[in-house]
C-alpha cells in the first residue's frame, strides 16, 4: 500500500456533507422564497425568526413544522463516527442508516404536509388535522436532501460498492436522484393525476372511460362519417414520416458516400439544418407556400381560375413540413450506416460474379437494414412529439400532441384528460424507443472492425444512381424554396394581400432606441429573446456538466444496474416534450418542489430534455479515449475523481465545448415542452412566435424566426471554427465532435 | 540530486479465481503464485488465458472473485489501483497526449506527496534514466513509439514501486527495436533490483527476459520454471508446444530404474529421466532441432522418408514419416544433400527427448 501521509481521525468527506447539511439546516431558510432562490432579499426580510424565510433550525426552536426536527438530529449522528476507519464495516453502515433514513424522512414530510396540512385524508384520519401547513421547499431543505443523499452514498461505497470509488458511487447516486426527481416522478404523478375524477376522487373506470374514448380510438374516417381518434391519426402520420424521412435519408447517404457528386459537401451542410430551426419554421413556409393565402395555391387558382382550397392544412402539410424538418435525421443516422459497410464485402461480392445492382440488392442493403430501422424508428419518434408542426398547419387533423396542449390551455382545462393524451403518446414512443435499443440494440450487423479496411466503394449502378439523384435534387430545391420564402417574408408587408417589401417588421421586434435612461430596447421582441438567451445560457453548463458525467460513468465504469441506469438516462429521449411539459405543470405547482411560473422550471426542464444530447456527445468521444489512460492515471495514485478531471476533462474539451453548445441551441429552439412552462415575466422566444401566429401576427414572427435562425447559425459557425482548430496532438482524433448526432428540438 | 531506487516487494496469489459479470466461465480460476522480490517473472500463454486479467488485478484495476492477493506482506486484496503501491506500463504506453512528456512523469509524483521541488528533480531522474533527460518539453506525439515506451517506464519507475507491471510492452514496437527495448528493461530492471511482472504472447520474449516464467492456459497455470526448466523440461503437451516447437508421440515406458526410465520408441530404445512415471505407455516430446539426420543404416536410429524439405535461409525444415508418426526435424547444415524421397535415419542425441504428462 503507498504510504499514505496523513490519516486524519474523521473522513473528510463525512465532514463537508455534514457541513453542508448543517448549514442548510441552520443557516438557509427552509422554503421556496417568493422571489425566488437568486434573490437576497430574505436577508433583510425577518431572517431568521420569520418564519417565512427561518432556517430550519430557528423554526423548531421556536415550536413551528416540529417535524423537521429529526432531519437535524440525524445530520449530526455521523459524529458517533468518530476515529472510525472507511474500511470499518461499522462506518458505513452508520453512513447509510443515517442517508437512507434522512432521505425517507425528509421526502416523506416534503409529500406528507402541504399547503393544507396533511396531503391525503388517510393521514388526517390518523393524526388528527394538522394546524400548520408548509410551502413548497428552498435552499436550506436543498442542501439537506443532498447531504442525506452524498452521506447514502459515502456509505454505499464504504461497504465496498463499485471498489469502494467514492466519486463514483456519489455520481451515480446524483444521476439516478436527478432523473428521479425531474423525469419519473413528474411522470408517475401525470399518471396517478390521470386517474382522477372530476370531483377530485381517485377511480379506475373513469380513467378506462377517458383511455379508450372514440376521441382518441375513433375509427370514424374508415366507416365513413365523423372523424378518426387523434392515436390514429399520430401514428398513421408518424409511420408515413418514419418512412419517407428513411427513405430520403438513405438516398441522401448514398449520394454522399457512394458517388462523386459535386454537391455532398452541401448535403452535410443541411444536417445542421434541423438543429437551428424552430421546430416550426418549417410549417410557417408551408403556409407561405401551400396555404390559403399561399404563392402556390393562389397561382394554382389563378392559372385554373379555380376557388383557392385550405388543402394544407391538415395531413397533406404535415408530412410535408415533417418530411423537410426531420429528413436530416435520418441522413445522419443512415450516412454512418451506409458508411459503416465494409467495402471488402462488396468487393467479395463482386469478385464472386454479382453485378453493382446484385451487390448492392443481396449485400450493401441487407447490412444496412438495421440502420434502416433505427432511422425510422427516430423519424416515428421525432414525427410523434413534434409539437410546432401541427399547432401551426394541422387544421381540423388532430394529434395527440396538440391535443394534450389543447386540454391544459383550452377552455376545459381537463388535467386528468391532457394525461390521459400524454400516457397514449407515451405509450407509442416508448414502445418505439424500447424496440430501438433492445431489438435492434442486440443484433448489429456494423461490420466496421477496429482495423483499417482498406478498400473502394463500388459505385451505385447508374439508373439508380440518377433517379436517386433526381430525388435528391428535388428535396434539395424545396428546402432551399423554404428557407428563401422564410427570409423573403420577413421582409414582406403582408403576405397573399401585400406583397411589397419592408423592414417594418424587425423594426416592430428589434428596434432599439435612445430615452434618458440610455439604449432603451423597444421592440415587442427584446424581452423574451433576452429571456431566452439567458435561461438558454444558464441551462448549457449543467446539462454538459450531467451529460458528460453520465456517459463517463456509462463508458469507464461497471456497477450493479447499470442497464437499468441508461435506460433512465436515455429515457427523456424518448418521452415528448408536450409530455415533459404536462408532467412539469402537474408535479410542480404544489409543495414539495414548487417552481411553477419561475424561471427555474424552465430551466429544470432544459436540462432534462437536453441531457442525452450531453450523453451522447460525450458517450461519442468517450469512447475515442483509450481505457488504458484512465487506468494509467489510477496507477499512477491519482483517484478516479482527479481522474475526471485532470485527464478526461481536459481530453474531452471538444466534446464539452459541443455540448454545450448544442444544448444551449435546442434550449433556443424548443418549444413542446416550455409552452406550458413559460409564464408572462418568462415568456421564451419560440412561446412568443407562436403567440404571434395564433394572433395571425405573421410577418412579426417570421421576422423573428429569421432572426433566430441566423443567431443559431452563428453560434453553430463558431463552435465548428473553435472545434476545428483544435489540435491535442494525437492522431485521428479531430472531427470526432462533428459527429455527434443531435436530433432536431421538439 | 535524487536517485531512482527501489523498494521491491513480494506479490503473492492465493487460490485467486476471477468471474467476470455476465460471464460464465472463470477468467483466471483458482490461481496461486508467488513473484519472488527483485525477480522479473513473465506470465505466459496464449490470448485469452487470463494473463492479462491476473496482471489487472496485481494493479487493482479488477477485483478478485475469491481468493487474496498479497503484496510486501499485505493484504491488498480489496485496495483499488490508487492506493497500491504498484505501476503499470501499457501496452499503448497510455501517455497523456495533452501533457508534455516531464508532465507525464510528474504525474504520478503530484498525488504522492512530494514537495514540488523534489517532483522536478525525480522526474528529471526518472527521464535521465531512461535517456530522455532533453525530451521533457515534448509531446509524447513528438516522440518515436520507442521513446514513448521508455516515458512511460520512467513515469512508473519515478514513482519507485513495489511492483512494475509491464502488459506486452513491445508488441507496438517494430521487430527491429524489441530486442533492444527488451534488454533495456532487463537491464534496468537488474540495476534496480526491481519486481517486474511481465506478460507476453511472445514465448522467446519471454525466455529472454526472464527469472521464471509462468505459464498460462484456459484459466490455470500450466507450468512455471526458469527458462531452461520449461523449454528443457516441458511438463506437458501444451507446454512443449507453446514454447518452441515439439514432435508429441505415443511411446513405451520399458522399465524405470532410480529415476531412469529406458522408452523404447518404434524400434529406438532410448534412456531419459523418468519425471515420476511408471511403466506402461506414455508420451514423448522432442523438439525438432535436437534430432540429427543420419545415415539410415546407423544404429539406434528411427528409420524415416523424408517427405518435405523446405530451405529457409538458416535452415533447412524437413518433414518425415516413420513407424511412429510424422516428425518435424530442423537440419542446420543447409548444405546437406537430401530431398523428398530419401530414407533417413533420426538420431535423437542425450538430452533431446523428454517424458510428459498429458
Amino acid at each position: 500500500m503507498r504510504q499514505v501521509q496523513h490519516q486524519s481521525a474523521f473522513h473528510p468527506t463525512v465532514i463537508l456533507w455534514m457541513m453542508v447539511g448543517l448549514s442548510g439546516f441552520v443557516l438557509l431558510p427552509w422554503y421556496m422564497l417568493d422571489d425566488g432562490l437568486f434573490s437576497f432579499s430574505w436577508v433583510s426580510d425577518g431572517y431568521p425568526f420569520d418564519s417565512d424565510v427561518a432556517p430550519a433550525l430557528f423554526l423548531v426552536l421556536q415550536g413551528q413544522k416540529m417535524w423537521l426536527a429529526p432531519l437535524g438530529g440525524l445530520l449530526v449522528l455521523p459524529l458517533a463516527l468518530w476515529g472510525r476507519r472507511k474500511n470499518d464495516p461499522v462506518f458505513g453502515n452508520v453512513l447509510i442508516a443515517v442517508g437512507l433514513s434522512g432521505l425517507v424522512w425528509f421526502f416523506a414530510q416534503g409529500y406528507g404536509i402541504s399547503l393544507r396540512g396533511w396531503n391525503a385524508a388517510f393521514l388526517t384520519d390518523m393524526f388528527g388535522k394538522l394546524p400548520e401547513r408548509q410551502f413548497g421547499m428552498g435552499w436550506g431543505a436543498g442542501l439537506v436532501g443532498s447531504a442525506f443523499l452524498f452521506l447514502l452514498t459515502l456509505g454505499i461505497a464504504a461497504r465496498g460498492a463499485v471498489g469502494g470509488d467514492v466519486f463514483v458511487v456519489s455520481s451515480i447516486g446524483l444521476i439516478v436522484g436527478l432523473v428521479t426527481l425531474f423525469i419519473l416522478l413528474p411522470i408517475l404523478k401525470m399518471l396517478g393525476s390521470a386517474l382522477i375524477t372530476e370531483d377530485g376522487g381517485y377511480s379506475l373506470s373513469s380513467f378506462a372511460g377517458k383511455f379508450l374514448s372514440l376521441r382518441i380510438w375513433g375509427l370514424g374516417c374508415i366507416t365513413g362519417g365523423s372523424r378518426c381518434g387523434v392515436a390514429w391519426n399520430s401514428l398513421f402520420l408518424a409511420v408515413i414520416v418514419g418512412i419517407v424521412t428513411t427513405l430520403l435519408g438513405l438516398v441522401f447517404a448514398l449520394i454522399a458516400t457512394r458517388t462523386n457528386a459535386r454537391f455532398q459537401k452541401l448535403l452535410r451542410a443541411l444536417t445542421v439544418l434541423p438543429v437551428i430551426t424552430p421546430p416550426f419554421v418549417i410549417g410557417l413556409a408551408i403556409i407561405l407556400l401551400f396555404g390559403l393565402s399561399g404563392v402556390f395555391t393562389q397561382g394554382w387558382a389563378w392559372l385554373f381560375d379555380i376557388q383557392p382550397t385550405r388543402w394544407v392544412y391538415g395531413l397533406p402539410g404535415l408530412l410535408i413540413a415533417q418530411t423537410l424538418a426531420f429528413t436530416p435525421i435520418a441522413f445522419l443516422v443512415l450516412i454512418g450506416v451506409v458508411e459503416g459497410v465494409s467495402p471488402s464485402m462488396e468487393e467479395a461480392a463482386q469478385t464472386l460474379r454479382a453485378n453493382r445492382w446484385q451487390t448492392f440488392w443481396t449485400v450493401s442493403l441487407p447490412l444496412m437494414r438495421p440502420g434502416l430501422a433505427n432511422a425510422f424508428l427516430l423519424g416515428f419518434i421525432e414525427s410523434m412529439a413534434d409539437f410546432g408542426n401541427p399547432l401551426v398547419l394541422g387544421g381540423n387533423f388532430d394529434v395527440l400532441s396538440t391535443e394534450i396542449f389543447f386540454a391544459i390551455v383550452g377552455a376545459q382545462y381537463d388535467q386528468a384528460q391532457a394525461a390521459v393524451l400524454a400516457i397514449v403518446l407515451l405509450v407509442f414512443t416508448l414502445s418505439a424507443f424500447y424496440a430501438q435499443r433492445f431489438w435492434l440494440g442486440k443484433k448489429s450487423y456494423t461490420t466496421v472492425a477496429g482495423k483499417g479496411d482498406a478498400g473502394v466503394h463500388p459505385p451505385l449502378p447508374r439508373g439508380f444512381t440518377l433517379s436517386i439523384g433526381s430525388v435528391a435534387a428535388f428535396w434539395l430545391m424545396l428546402t432551399v424554396l423554404v428557407y428563401v420564402t422564410i427570409l423573403y417574408a420577413s421582409f414582406v408587408k403582408l403576405w397573399g394581400v401585400d406583397f411589397s417589401l419592408t423592414f417594418g417588421h424587425y423594426i416592430q421586434a428589434f428596434s432599439v432606441g435612445w430615452n434618458e435612461f440610455g439604449l432603451h430596447w423597444n421592440g415587442s421582441a427584446w424581452d423574451s429573446f433576452f429571456t431566452t438567451l439567458w435561461i438558454a445560457l444558464v441551462s448549457a453548463l449543467p446539462t454538459a456538466i450531467i451529460g458528460l458525467l453520465t456517459a463517463y460513468l456509462l463508458v469507464r465504469q461497471r456497477f450493479a444496474g447499470k442497464g437499468a441506469f441508461e435506460f433512465g438516462t436515455m429515457l427523456s429521449f424518448a418521452i415528448p416534450g408536450t409530455v415533459i411539459g404536462v408532467s412539469y405543470v402537474i408535479a410542480f405547482n404544489v409543495p414539495p418542489i414548487e417552481i411553477t411560473g419561475t424561471a427555474i422550471i424552465l430551466i429544470v426542464s432544459f436540462i432534462f430534455r437536453n441531457m442525452p444530447v450531453g450523453v451522447r456527445a460525450g458517450v461519442a468521444s468517450m469512447s475515442q479515449l483509450d481505457k488504458s489512460l484512465d487506468e494509467s492515471s489510477l496507477t499512477l495514485g491519482a483517484n478516479s475523481f482527479q481522474t475526471f478531471i485532470r485527464i478526461i476533462l481536459p481530453l474531452l474539451r471538444p466534446a464539452i465545448l459541443a455540448a454545450l453548445v448544442y444544448s444551449f441551441v435546442r434550449a433556443m429552439t424548443a418549444i413542446s415542452a416550455v409552452i406550458f412552462l413559460v409564464s408572462a415575466r418568462y415568456d421564451l422566444s419560440t412561446s412568443y412566435i407562436i403567440g404571434r401566429v395564433e394572433n395571425n401576427e405573421y410577418g412579426i414572427a417570421i421576422a423573428y424566426a429569421t432572426a433566430l435562425v441566423f443567431v443559431m447559425l452563428a453560434v453553430i459557425g463558431c463552435m465548428q471554427m473553435i472545434v476545428g482548430r483544435r489540435n491535442i496532438g494525437r492522431r485521428g482524433q479531430a472531427g470526432s465532435a462533428n459527429q455527434i448526432q443531435v436530433p432536431g428540438g421538439g | 540530486m535524487s536517485v531512482i531506487k527501489s523498494n521491491a516487494a513480494s506479490v503473492e496469489f492465493r487460490g485467486v479465481s476471477k468471474v467476470y459479470p455476465g460471464s460464465k466461465v472463470a477468467a483466471v480460476d483458482d490461481v496461486s503464485i508467488t513473484v519472488e522480490q527483485g525477480k522479473l517473472v513473465t506470465l505466459l500463454g496464449p490470448s485469452g488465458c487470463g494473463k492479462t486479467t491476473t496482471l489487472r488485478m496485481i494493479a487493482g484495476l479488477e477485483f478478485v472473485t475469491s481468493g487474496k492477493i498479497v503484496i510486501g506482506g499485505m493484504d491488498v486484496t480489496t485496495l483499488p489501483a490508487t492506493e497500491r503501491d504498484v505501476s503499470m506500463v501499457f501496452q499503448s504506453y497510455a501517455l497523456f497526449p495533452h501533457m508534455t512528456v516531464r508532465e507525464n512523469v510528474e504525474y504520478g509524483l503530484k498525488f504522492s506527496g512530494f514537495p514540488k521541488k523534489e517532483i522536478g528533480e525525480r522526474a528529471m531522474a526518472g527521464l535521465m534514466l531512461v535517456g530522455l533527460q532533453d525530451y521533457g518539453a515534448r509531446l509524447p506525439s513528438q516522440l518515436s513509439g520507442g521513446q514513448q515506451q521508455r516515458v512511460a517506464v520512467a513515469r512508473a519507475l519515478v514513482l519507485e514501486p513495489q511492483v512494475l507491471l509491464f502488459d506486452e510492452p513491445l508488441s507496438n514496437l517494430d521487430a527491429k527495436l524489441r530486442r533492444q527495448v527488451r534488454e533495456d528493461i532487463r537491464d534496468l530492471q537488474i540495476k534496480l533490483g526491481l519486481t517486474v511482472v511481465y506478460v507476453t504472447h511472445d514465448q522467446e520474449e519471454a525466455l529472454a527476459v526472464s527469472d521464471r516464467i509462468i505459464v498460462m492456459n484456459n484459466a490455470v497455470v500450466a507450468q512455471e520454471g526458469t527458462p531452461r526448466d520449461l523449454y528443457d523440461a516441458p511438463a506437458n503437451a501444451f507446454v512443449a508446444d507453446f514454447i518452441g516447437e515439439a514432435n508429441l508421440l505415443d511411446c513405451e515406458v520399458t522399465s524405470v530404474e532410480n529415476g531412469e526410465a529406458s522408452v523404447r520408441l518404434g524400434p529406438v530404445s532410448l534412456a531419459m529421466s523418468a519425471r515420476g512415471r511408471a511403466p506402461g505407455p506414455a508420451r514423448l516430446a522432442v523438439r525438432p532441432d535436437r534430432i540429427d539426420l543420419v545415415n539410415p543404416s546407423t544404429k539406434n536410429t528411427l528409420p524415416a522418408t523424408l517427405t518435405k524439405v523446405t530451405y529457409v535461409g538458416k535452415h533447412l525444415e524437413c518433414l518425415a514419416e516413420t513407424e511412429v508418426g510424422t516428425f518435424f526435424a530442423i537440419c542446420h547444415d543447409v548444405d546437406a544433400q537430401v530431398k523428398p524421397g530419401d530414407m533417413v535415419g533420426l538420431d535423437f542425441r542425450g538430452r533431446g527427448p523428454v517424458l510428459i504428462g498429458d
